[in-house]
């Protein structure tokens, strides 16, 4: 679809291109399938200047197709752009894509050829300790089976498959290996294909689906468009190349990380978990680095914390404490579920999950005041608007809605309805937001520290929605006895004095 | 902006409205006169209420609206209606658990997503329950409060199909398919596919026996199953009950004298269905149908009750009937048109129209803009003597008139 706010980025159109594929657009993946892709076009003499691994560029420019618009985006992302028609052509993951159709399966969208890289099987997985480690177990359950993954459609059409009669699916950011037994009954997991070996105890309930790449292309684009001199450049010059990963294919997949026997622990903790046991949430990634200095602050001593080998259970200082790593991202809905009592998180992910549950139980306990970000709505510089009502002005009488992409769905959402944007369309982005502006968004919500990024692609701050801190979050409607409060008053009140004595 | 209906959803014109108030008013009074109460249940039901009998086919689910609700961090989702039946079942579990029999009917409407978005996403249906009977005389009551209603409906060229739950499901069992196997085929059927079965049956050359003619013919009369039981014997001998019970309601059919037609392949969409489906067809449309669902409400966590019922579906009823040949055409209204000023003109305009109403009469006090299509009289309020001056335009008369009394003489007159 035109945009007319942005008629300059329409007017190639308009001069006559030598090349015929000035005006088509590629969504490329970033992280796992990187470096295989680039590899790929590079062998189809692409000469992608700035697609490479560690870059920070999102816009790579090709030698060979001048015209052609390539944006670098989050795999995840990739089958919803071509989908939505703003990339005429995609590289991802089937599973990704699949993700995308079982639950939209009119989505406008072709698969296109199998690339015979990035392969990989989705497993459903239980804990070796808990009641549902076999099909036939999970398929006779009359309690609430809870399903944990980032694959959150694919996960519930497994479960209508099963027929499972009472279920319910936490849509993850990462880290669902470390959910079941006690957070989660299953978890749908990615993994190599032929291994049978997985992390924290875990065995394969049932394989789902198994991936590679895919080229993938808009239907519309597809049934349109002359999409020939990149479609050759793939398959006659980059052909001997896709030819030799299809022969590659066996052997050459290493299994996952095998726990060793000290991190296959599911049984272990499971039997000495009593009601008096106090649930703590620590944050994987590069909220792990604040976290481990403000523990040593606080005297906590830690043990596989970061861990080498992927154990989630790491183990501390703190009695009658159990300990599971997972995304800040998906702490406040496992804090609402009662999985965990206390987590370590950001306020920005407590708000949305706030925005989401307006009466959810998750209440902020203690500010650790690190990590400080702004949340900030964002658009492009090229925009006159200095603010969100001169961003309202500018679309004012336009026949279109206003895009807005974030993380934060439903603060994004929230903001949007508080301002009057009018008939906008929230865009869930899974990372790298600032890519989508101008072409694929119109406003971002982002969090930002120093604003650099935000300049550095030509992006303007006009609105700051609120400050985020690294903060402990707990259920506040939570029954615990006696020792379980006496437990987790007492963690907080170590905390607190870590934060005031910094 | 341009405001944009949403894809898939339909508005309902006030012609159309007429049609659906008249299909509603002959469906009540039927069912009332067979005894039958009307309730009503929530547009937003839990999606394990659904999930739980495991008895809706995973390409239903997969089309059922769900969400979160604003307090559904659990990840409990709710969905807004996909069927009618379940939540009756559901609301006889809550509030009505002892009632026998409990006779229930509603007007609902049901949502299922369908991708094209050129179909209604957004569909009604008339329905009727009968929980608590078990015989074969229950399910006859319902065909033929059914029938009554598509008989008062003066729809033409009505087929009634029967087909048979059990029968069905003791002709797969037969089939030695494997736990996994069964199911998909079963679905498959449930999804409207019925040649699976007979497919399945050239694996199993005995059972071919039956199974083809039971699939490719199609009987009117019990003398059909009869002849088809007949040929039971040996290892098919287990298929006699479910045959039984088919010929049982059949008989009773027949004995009532209603016309029918044996087709195993009548339809889909009977998921939870134990025993005998019917299906209903006027003008080729499918308008309707029902069955026994005896297993529904124990696995719903209520007691082993039997139920039957079944649904007339609004919108297709809709195409079919002709609004003009079912009720007269409103009487004829008058207009009322009084000056603004002096003030207390206007509410005399007002009393008027409620003296006109009581009496019976269509009246309305005009507002501006076009005259109603079906105006016969017209009544002036000049604000001066004479009080009231009117038009009969069929007539062509006028006439001048001092009280609302000699209005309603001459109006009768």
């Amino acid at each position: 679809m035109k945009h007319p706010l942005w008629p300059h980025d329409n007017q190639r159109g308009f001069i006559e291109g030598t090349v015929k594929t000035d005006n088509l657009k590629i969504a490329l993946p970033k992280g796992r399938l990187l470096a295989e892709t680039a590899d790929l076009l590079q062998t189809a003499g692409w000469g992608l200047n700035t697609y490479h691994e560690g870059t920070r560029a999102y816009r790579p420019k090709s030698e060979m197709f001048p015209g052609l618009l390539a944006k670098v985006f989050h795999e995840k992302d990739v089958p919803i752009q071509v989908a939505v028609g703003n990339y005429d052509l995609g590289i991802c993951g089937l599973d990704w894509i699949q993700e995308l159709l079982v639950k939209y399966p009119s989505s406008a969208l072709v698969k296109l050829r199998d690339l015979g890289f990035g392969k990989g099987t989705l497993f459903m997985l239980a804990s070796q300790s808990g009641g549902l480690s076999t099909l036939a177990a999970i398929r006779a359950s009359r309690e609430r089976v809870r399903l944990a993954s980032e694959y959150p459609n694919l996960a519930e059409s497994f479960a209508l498959e099963q027929r499972l009669r009472q279920f319910s699916v936490f849509p993850l950011w990462g880290a669902a290996d470390g959910y079941p037994p006690e957070s989660a009954d299953l978890a749908l997991i990615a993994g190599s294909t032929g291994t049978g070996a997985f992390n924290h105890g875990l065995v394969p309930v049932s394989p789902v689906l198994s991936f590679s790449a895919y080229l993938i292309a808009n239907k519309n684009s597809w049934e349109s468009k002359d999409l020939s001199a990149l479609l050759h450049s793939i398959e006659d010059t980059a052909g001997p190349w896709l030819a030799g990963k299809r022969r590659q294919d066996e052997g050459k997949f290493a299994p996952v990380t095998v726990a060793n026997e000290r991190n296959v622990t599911g049984k272990r903790h499971t039997s000495v978990a009593t009601e008096s046991m106090v649930w703590l949430a620590l944050p994987d990634g590069h909220q792990q680095k604040p976290t481990i200095e403000l523990l040593k602050r606080a005297g906590i001593k830690m043990d596989d914390y970061p861990s080498a080998t992927g154990n989630r259970r790491p183990t501390s200082s703190l009695p009658g404490v159990m300990i599971k790593v997972i995304r800040p991202q998906d702490m406040p809905l496992q804090v609402a579920n009662g999985n965990f009592d206390l987590a370590l998180t950001g306020r920005d992910w407590l708000t949305e999950h706030l925005g989401q549950f307006p009466s959810s139980p998750v209440t902020e306990l203690l500010d650790l005041k690190s990590g400080r970000v702004r949340i900030v709505a964002v658009i492009s510089n090229d925009l006159s608007a200095a603010d969100i009502d001169g961003l309202k002005e500018l679309y004012a009488g336009q026949d279109i809605s206003i895009r807005v992409a974030s993380e934060y769905v439903n603060i994004a959402d929230k903001y949007a309805r508080d301002n009057h944007l009018g008939a906008y369309r929230v865009i869930p982005t899974w990372g790298a937001t600032e890519a989508f502006l101008p072409e694929d968004a119109d406003l971002l919500i982002e969090n930002t520290e120093t604003g650099q990024t935000i300049a550095r692609h030509n992006l303007k701050i006009i609105d700051t929605l609120f400050e985020s801190t690294a903060c402990l979050i707990g259920n506040k409607d939570s029954v615990a006895g006696a020792t379980k409060s006496q437990r987790i008053k007492s963690i907080i009140k170590i905390l607190r004095a870590a934060v005031e004595n910094v | 902006m341009r405001a944009q209906r949403c894809k898939g959803t339909k508005d309902l014109s006030p012609e159309e409205m007429k049609s659906f108030r008249l299909i509603e008013k002959v469906f009540s009074d039927s069912c009332q006169r067979w005894g039958y109460e009307e309730v009503r249940t929530p547009t937003l039901e839990y999606l394990h209420l659904f999930t739980a009998t495991g008895t809706l086919t995973p390409s239903r689910l997969n089309k059922v609206y769900s969400f979160l609700d604003w307090d559904g961090w659990s990840g409990e989702r709710v969905v807004l209606r996909p069927d009618g039946t379940i939540p009756i079942a559901r609301l006889y579990i809550d509030t009505m658990a002892g009632k026998k029999p409990a006779k229930l009917f509603y007007i609902t409407n049901v949502f299922s997503f369908e991708e094209t978005g050129k179909e209604t996403r957004e569909r009604w249906q008339c329905g009727a329950e009968l929980i608590g009977a078990g015989s074969s005389v229950a399910d006859a009551e319902l065909v033929i409060v059914a029938l009554e209603v598509l008989r008062k409906l003066k729809l033409e060229d009505i087929e009634l199909r029967l087909s048979h739950s059990g029968l069905i499901k003791a002709l797969l069992e037969k089939l030695k398919l494997s736990p996994g196997e069964q199911h998909r085929v079963f679905d498959q059927i449930l999804d409207g596919n019925a040649e699976v079965l007979a497919e399945a049956g050239t694996r199993n050359p005995e059972l071919g026996r039956i199974l083809k003619p039971l699939i490719d013919l199609k009987g009117k009369s019990s003398g059909f199953l009869r002849n088809l039981r007949a040929l039971c014997q040996g290892d098919l001998a287990g298929l006699k009950p479910a045959f039984d019970n088919f010929i049982d309601v059949v008989d009773t059919l027949e004995a009532i004298g209603i016309r029918f037609q044996i087709d195993m392949a009548a339809g889909r969409g009977f998921e939870y269905y134990t025993g005998m489906i019917f299906q209903l067809f006027a003008g080729g449309q499918h308008i309707g149908g029902g069955g026994r669902y005896d297993a529904l409400i124990p696995l719903m966590g209520g007691r082993d009750i039997p139920a039957s019922g079944f649904a007339l579906y609004l919108d297709h009823l809709m195409n079919q009937i002709k609004p003009d040949t079912l009720a007269s055409p409103p009487g004829p209204a008058i207009l009322i048109k009084a000056r603004t000023r002096p003030a207390g003109i206007l509410p005399e305009a007002f009393r008027l129209a409620d003296r006109l109403h009581k009496a019976g009469y269509t009246a309305e006090v005009y507002l501006g803009g076009q005259e109603p299509a079906n105006l016969r009289w017209k009544i002036e309020l000049p604000g001066k003597a004479p009080q009231f001056i009117l038009t009969d335009k069929v007539n062509d008369k006028k006439c001048e008139l001092k009280t609302v009394r000699e209005i309603l003489a001459l109006l009768k007159g």
